[in-house]
């Protein structure tokens, strides 16, 4: 006996209808998967431990679907077995159906009623009276009919047992589902009978026409994002063109609010004849049946929308929400012909419309059209290529997976558009504002080095309280620096730290090659230059006309007053033209990693606040308490038993309070060495040691050495402000090398220096098979003064110092270097503002979590 | 830390007697937090000198005390151990409890004779205060003498050090000294190296037994003891059987007595005009009542308190029949919290505490959960945002949030003159700018054309004849 075959859409809300006994559970355990089916009885036991507790029924209906809600809404399939014979049963499937745009499917147990009858009889378990069989089988019979008529999309009756145990159930895709077809394409914008400018697009995107059709040598398929007809000049030729594309497989189109419009007229329904459709009739009319015929069952083919290429395409013509794609309802079908809009009209008497794409989080790439701008509109993976054609704009394709966009000029201007191409809709775009659902709640970010990072609520929490409050535009902050480790504590005496432990590091961690850079004293800053205001406006979306920024670690800008920031900007893009930086890299913008000088600049609360005080109270309370002793001891007093209790000897006191003196001078003089006094710009030293990013490339993938002479080459030695940093490349396994290198950090740091940074080779590096610390900074004993308390290297302080733990700071430091190479790469990829800032967002919220500030 | 004891006279050596510490025998003492040493830099006839020299181990300070496993209470850092601070004033009693009492052995009537004494005390940290060594010393009957000098000789733009040299002179009982300066050293400090507890108020109390009371400094000596514990200073002053001291605004003089701890991290504000100026009404009071009476003058039924700080507004709306939904958020979880317990949440009624939502949230992003309320109240909010922050703020309350009316205050900058401010100075450190009168209405009128708004600006305060009232207000009302 052949199969029955029942076919449903792979993604679909499956009722099973029947009576009791029909077989409903049985049938629906063999046919589905067991976590599929969601089962009246099981969530009846569920609430009150009995399945048959009919009580119990709308405590189990509110879990029944609030489970399915959840299923749904990961885009599963889902069978709910319940009798569902009383149209509210039902209704409250099909409203959940509608509610989660899935079809609803109706599996009908339409069994005859004695065998339901003798099946009831001989049950053991819950038998129930034969009234109620009869009803239900009553109930059945009736409802078949209307089940369609009440909104089931698909409904498959089984009449008999025979039948039932010979079913086949065919799982079909949503027909907006071409996930397997990978391209690439071309994504054209509504043509409107712009067929001459449609012509030449497609010879620019290199179609070729051959056996009166067009076809890409390199087998591209254009999409048409729907609106081929009206307003336009040759509107019965674009229909013709993408007709024959389609049947040659060269073309996919979709339907657009006009396309609709004209199908109607086709189908003889009377339209209203406005926004250019009267023309379009008109030709269509005086064209013969069989092409009328041809251009009614094309559109009438036309599906809403597509989802394409492993579900990474989306093209749509009014463009599609994220909790749409893969699902199909006629919300959704009007949704893509013709957006969403307020309810509210704007000053031109147009609709305004519900900026969905402002609010859209997917992975997809969304391409429609529709709106028609000036300019194409890309919004959080949204692209609306929409350029207006008709109305004197231009036609534009976006090619795929290239993302790049192909246009002609608009030969004339064909109508007058409603709203001018350039006016902005007031509360269309969000612009530069930030939604707070993507930051003020658990964050997990991926990142391309490997390592994701979660962000925890209230880090998160911290987070948005710090960038409301203190971060500079988030335009902006493209990149936050990372956190940088010490090295391993030294095993030397008289040392907390050592280059022998930041070598041995990457040396056991298999890096040949090191580079020792010597640290600057003086606060981060993080510069990013656009050569004018012009590309802060349009790369960056930065509004106010400045052309860069120099910003804090934590992403605040670094000179409250604009005019010190400008000036800096200035001199150095004044060094990077006179360089030929930007011929030679090929950008209008550069994102770099530096220090600026001196630390009294930034840090001058802290200095006046904390380090002056405290150097002023050490000195002039030891030198108070030196006197007194001096004064002491010089008495001429019986020497006393050095054993009785309480004794004291003064000389030894007043040596160790020389001592401690010596060090708080110490002290004062290694803080005071990173600090001058700015009368102007020419005080201020910036020293560049990474060049992180330029249009279309972060610079991950070079050697530190290539960062230093780029540096070199292009920024410093020309301008004072502009400091080149030392460095040193170390052979790890080789012992002179190493010990060169010794002797290096010695040098620096006796001279005041603060000690120096330790990075691999290359800017990112791998170890043992785990992401090693991108660097680890090796700091000088007098500088760690400032650290540590001005009197640390007493060997008793010293000991106890040098047991402190690195490992919450070199897990933090990878964490947020992570970070800061992805928000880089994610802004150099053209992602979405959100997208970017989540990950600096994500740096600043690591910094809130508790480690030891010393380190 | 060093405290020295000079007296003068004849047969000053008896000094050693008065103190039980004899001028012969340097003595070491531990105490939990160090070592204190006595010994007499100068012995003789007329002139005799003792010295009382804390040890403190500054990692104890920052890693706590070794093997103890309480951590420490201070940055590594740190002037604590060299300063004379709050563990003097422990040290003092511990080492010349004795003396303290009143109790000579030795030569009891000369404990009960007032003698010619100088103490000096280098590095006392009084922040600047010029006047307050010789406003808590002088009314004891001591001469005072202070010296101070640059914070750092290498940057005299850096000002001067936050600390002085102090030496008093007087014909005062040993005793005396030895509590008063128990008693005032913590004072100046105004920090305390043990968490002030209940017992406080018995040791400040017998400390300042006979002279304390009639101190005209007693209420702020009080305050500062106790550390700012509120609950306590009162407690301590009821005590004190003070019928004159005037009931003060909560919070007021905090906030004000802060500022400088707080400069880098302000915690959420919620006042910061000058104190002083502000009695007997403050001004965050009648700032709230007006904000209040424009609320309830537009007719609303539903709030937005964005950026609501403690939630004073909100305390005040809630007793507001006609008001049924209140919606505050603020970005300061700290503020947040306060808020919380100011407004008791945890045991609100129901009914109350169903109209009340409040969570995190911050005017520079878009939030759905600001939308759909009738007013919007935005109170001493703008000035703390960074200007070329402020188009997304416009964009985001006028543009999305969009409410029917829209209330804001912001200080008037021209008024800092009749507090007395430097020109130029801002009230408060976390203000990124003040508006003048003249800067808020062409502010106020440009968000009116783009956004479709009427305003309507007054000021809120005493009235100056020149420079208008301290706060201004506007109350926006959407067009149509």
């Amino acid at each position: 006996m052949d199969k029955f075959k029942i076919e449903i859409p792979e993604f679909a809300l499956v009722a099973m209808v029947g009576s009791t006994s029909s077989g409903k559970s049985t049938f629906a355990q063999r046919y589905f998967k067991p976590t599929e089916v969601l089962s009246a009885d099981f969530f009846r036991g569920m609430v009150s431990d009995n399945p048959d507790d009919q009580s119990a029924s709308k405590d189990a209906f509110d879990l029944l679907f609030y489970a399915a809600n959840k299923r749904l809404g990961n885009r599963k399939l889902t069978v709910i077995d319940a009798t569902s014979l009383q149209q509210s049963a039902r209704k409250q499937i099909l409203d959940c159906a509608r509610e989660q745009n899935v079809h609803p499917v109706a599996i009908v147990m339409n069994l005859p009623e004695e065998t339901l009858l003798e099946r009831n009889r001989a049950r053991t378990d819950h038998r129930i009276p034969d009234r109620v069989v009869r009803q239900h089988a009553r109930d059945t019979r009736r409802c078949v009919k209307y089940l369609r008529r009440d909104g089931f999309s698909f409904v498959y009756e089984i009449t008999s047992q025979e039948q039932a145990d010979n079913v086949e159930i065919v799982r079909t895709k949503l027909w907006n589902d071409h996930r397997e077809d990978t391209g690439p394409f071309d994504v054209i914008g509504d043509v409107h009978g712009c067929c001459d400018e449609l012509e030449e697009l497609l010879a620019k995107l290199g179609y070729e026409k051959a056996d009166g059709t067009y076809r890409h040598p390199a087998g591209r398929k254009a999409v048409f994002l729907g609106d081929f007809t009206d307003r336009g000049p040759r509107s019965m030729d674009v229909l013709r063109l993408v007709m024959d594309m389609g049947k040659a497989g060269t073309a996919l189109a979709v339907a657009g609010n006009h396309d609709v419009k004209l199908l109607k007229y086709l189908f003889g329904k009377n339209i209203s004849r406005t926004h250019g459709v009267e023309e379009t009739i008109a030709a269509l009319d005086a064209r013969d049946d069989a092409f009328r015929m041809e251009v009614r069952s094309f559109l009438d083919g036309l599906v809403a929308y597509y989802w394409l290429d492993g579900g990474k395409l989306v093209v749509s013509h009014a463009g599609l929400k994220q909790e749409y794609i893969g699902r199909s309802s006629g919300k959704i079908r009007a949704f893509c012909l013709y957006g969403e809009t307020t309810g509210e009209t704007d000053q031109y008497g147009l609709p305004v419309r519900l900026n969905w794409a402002a609010e859209y989080r997917g992975n997809a790439a969304v391409v429609f059209g529709h709106i028609a701008r000036r300019e194409v509109k890309v919004e959080n993976r949204t692209y609306c290529i929409d350029t207006g054609c008709v109305f004197g704009g231009k036609l534009t394709a976006l090619r795929y997976p290239e993302m790049d966009l192909v246009s002609v000029p608009a030969r004339r201007q064909y109508y007058e558009p409603a709203k001018p191409l350039d006016a902005q809709a007031p509360g269309e775009d969000l612009g530069d504002l930030l939604t707070v659902e993507d930051f003020n709640q658990k964050m997990h970010l991926e990142t391309a080095l490997g390592l994701s990072v979660d962000v925890h609520e209230n880090n998160a929490a911290a987070a948005l309280e710090i960038m409301s409050r203190y971060a500079a535009d988030p335009h902006w902050l493209i990149y936050l620096p990372p956190t940088m480790s010490p090295c391993e504590t030294s095993k030397l005496d008289g040392y907390l730290e050592h280059p022998l432990e930041a070598l041995a590091y990457y040396r056991n961690n298999g890096i040949a090659t090191a580079v020792c850079e010597q640290k600057h004293m003086g606060s981060r800053a993080v510069i990013v230059l656009c050569r004018d205001a012009d590309t802060a406006r349009r790369r960056f979306g930065v509004q106010d006309g400045t052309r860069g920024i120099l910003y804090t670690r934590t992403g605040r800008a670094f000179f409250q007053e604009k005019e010190t920031e400008t000036a800096l900007l200035d001199r150095l893009s004044a060094v990077l033209t006179e360089t030929g930086f930007w011929a030679e890299m090929e950008t209008d913008w550069v994102c770099l990693d530096t220090e600026l000088m001196p630390w009294s600049e930034k840090a001058q609360g802290l200095l006046r606040r904390q380090y002056a005080p405290t150097g002023y109270a050490g000195i002039a309370g030891l030198e108070a308490a030196t006197a007194v002793l001096a004064q002491a001891a010089s008495r001429d007093i019986p020497r006393l038993d050095p054993e009785a209790p309480n004794s004291v000897d003064l000389t030894a006191l007043l040596t160790r309070y020389q001592g401690r003196l010596e060090d708080l001078r110490r002290y004062k003089s290694a803080y005071q060495q990173y600090c001058w006094t700015v009368r102007n710009l020419e005080d201020i030293r910036i020293a560049p040691f990474h060049v992180l990013a330029v249009e279309g490339r972060v610079f991950q993938d070079k050697t530190h050495v290539w960062h230093m002479e780029t540096i070199r080459k292009y920024i410093t030695g020309r301008d004072p402000i502009f400091l080149e940093t030392p460095y040193l490349v170390v052979d790890t396994g080789d012992e002179a090398s190493v010990q060169k290198a010794v002797d290096w950090w010695t040098a620096l740091t006796e001279r005041g220096g603060e000690g120096m940074v330790v990075k691999p080779e290359t800017f990112t590096a791998w170890g043992n098979g785990r992401l090693l610390q991108p660097a680890v900074k090796c700091r000088g004993r007098e500088y760690l003064r400032i650290i540590y308390g001005a009197e640390y290297l007493q060997e008793d302080h010293l000991r106890r110092l040098k047991v402190r733990s690195l490992y919450r700071k070199q897990s933090l430091a990878l964490k947020e270097f992570s970070l800061g190479m992805e928000s880089l790469t994610r802004f150099v990829q053209g992602e979405p503002l959100y997208r970017v800032h989540q990950c600096a967002f994500g740096v600043l919220a690591l910094e809130s979590e508790p480690v030891d500030p010393r380190l | 830390m060093l405290l020295t004891i000079t007296y003068e006279g004849s047969h000053t050596q008896d000094l050693g007697y008065l103190l039980f510490k004899n001028p012969d025998r340097p003595q070491a003492f531990s105490l939990s937090f160090g070592k204190a040493y006595v010994f007499y830099p100068e012995v003789s006839d007329a002139r005799t000198t003792a010295a009382l020299l804390l040890d403190i181990d500054p990692l104890d300070l920052a890693k706590g005390k070794e093997g103890s496993g309480v951590p420490g209470l201070f940055d590594y850092v740190n002037d604590r151990p060299y300063a004379a601070t709050s563990f003097l004033s422990t040290a003092i009693s511990k080492v010349f409890g004795t003396a303290m009492s009143g109790r000579c052995d030795k030569f009891p009537d000369l404990a009960k004779t007032p003698l010619q004494l100088t103490a000096t005390l280098p590095c006392l940290k009084d922040r600047g205060d010029e006047e307050l060594a010789r406003k808590l010393f002088e009314p004891l009957g001591y001469t005072v003498e202070t010296k101070r000098g640059l914070l750092t000789d290498a940057f005299p733009e850096w000002g001067m050090s936050p600390y002085i040299t102090l030496t008093i002179r007087g014909k005062v009982l040993l005793s005396a000294l030895l509590h008063h300066l128990y008693v005032l050293i913590p004072v100046f400090d105004r920090q305390k190296h043990y968490y002030t507890s209940a017992d406080e108020i018995r040791k400040l109390l017998s400390h300042g037994e006979g002279w304390l009371a009639a101190h005209p400094e007693r209420e702020r000596i009080t305050r500062r003891y106790l550390f700012k514990k509120r609950g306590l200073a009162n407690e301590a002053l009821e005590r004190l059987r003070q019928t004159d001291v005037p009931e003060k605004d909560a919070g007021e003089d905090e906030e004000t007595e802060e500022s400088e701890e707080t400069e880098e991290t302000p915690a959420a504000e919620s006042d910061d005009a000058p104190a002083e100026q502000d009695k007997p009404v403050s001004l965050n009071t009648l700032r709230m009542e007006a904000v209040r009476n424009a609320v309830l003058a537009s007719g609303a039924a539903s709030v937005l308190d964005a950026g609501c700080g403690e939630g004073r507004l909100v305390a005040l709306l809630l007793k507001e029949p006609q008001i049924q939904k209140i919606t505050a958020c603020d970005v300061s979880v700290m503020a947040l919290e306060k808020a919380a317990k100011r407004l008791h949440l945890d045991r609100m009624p129901e009914v109350q505490r169903e109209k009340l939502t409040l969570f995190q949230g911050s005017l520079t992003y878009r939030d759905k959960r600001m939308d759909g309320m009738d007013c919007a109240c935005v109170i001493e909010v703008l000035e703390h945002i960074d200007l070329n922050r402020l188009p997304a703020l416009e964009r985001n309350l006028f543009g999305f949030v969009a409410p029917r009316t829209a209330v804001l205050t912001t200080p008037n900058r021209e008024y800092n003159a009749v507090y007395g401010m430097a020109p130029g100075s801002l009230r408060h450190s976390d203000h990124r700018f003040e508006w003048t009168r003249a800067e808020f209405a062409a502010w106020t009128e440009r968000v009116c054309a783009t956004y479709g708004y009427t305003a309507a600006i007054r000021g809120i305060g005493a009235v100056d004849e020149n420079f208008g009232c301290p706060t201004q207000m506007v109350v926006f009302t959407r067009n149509g």
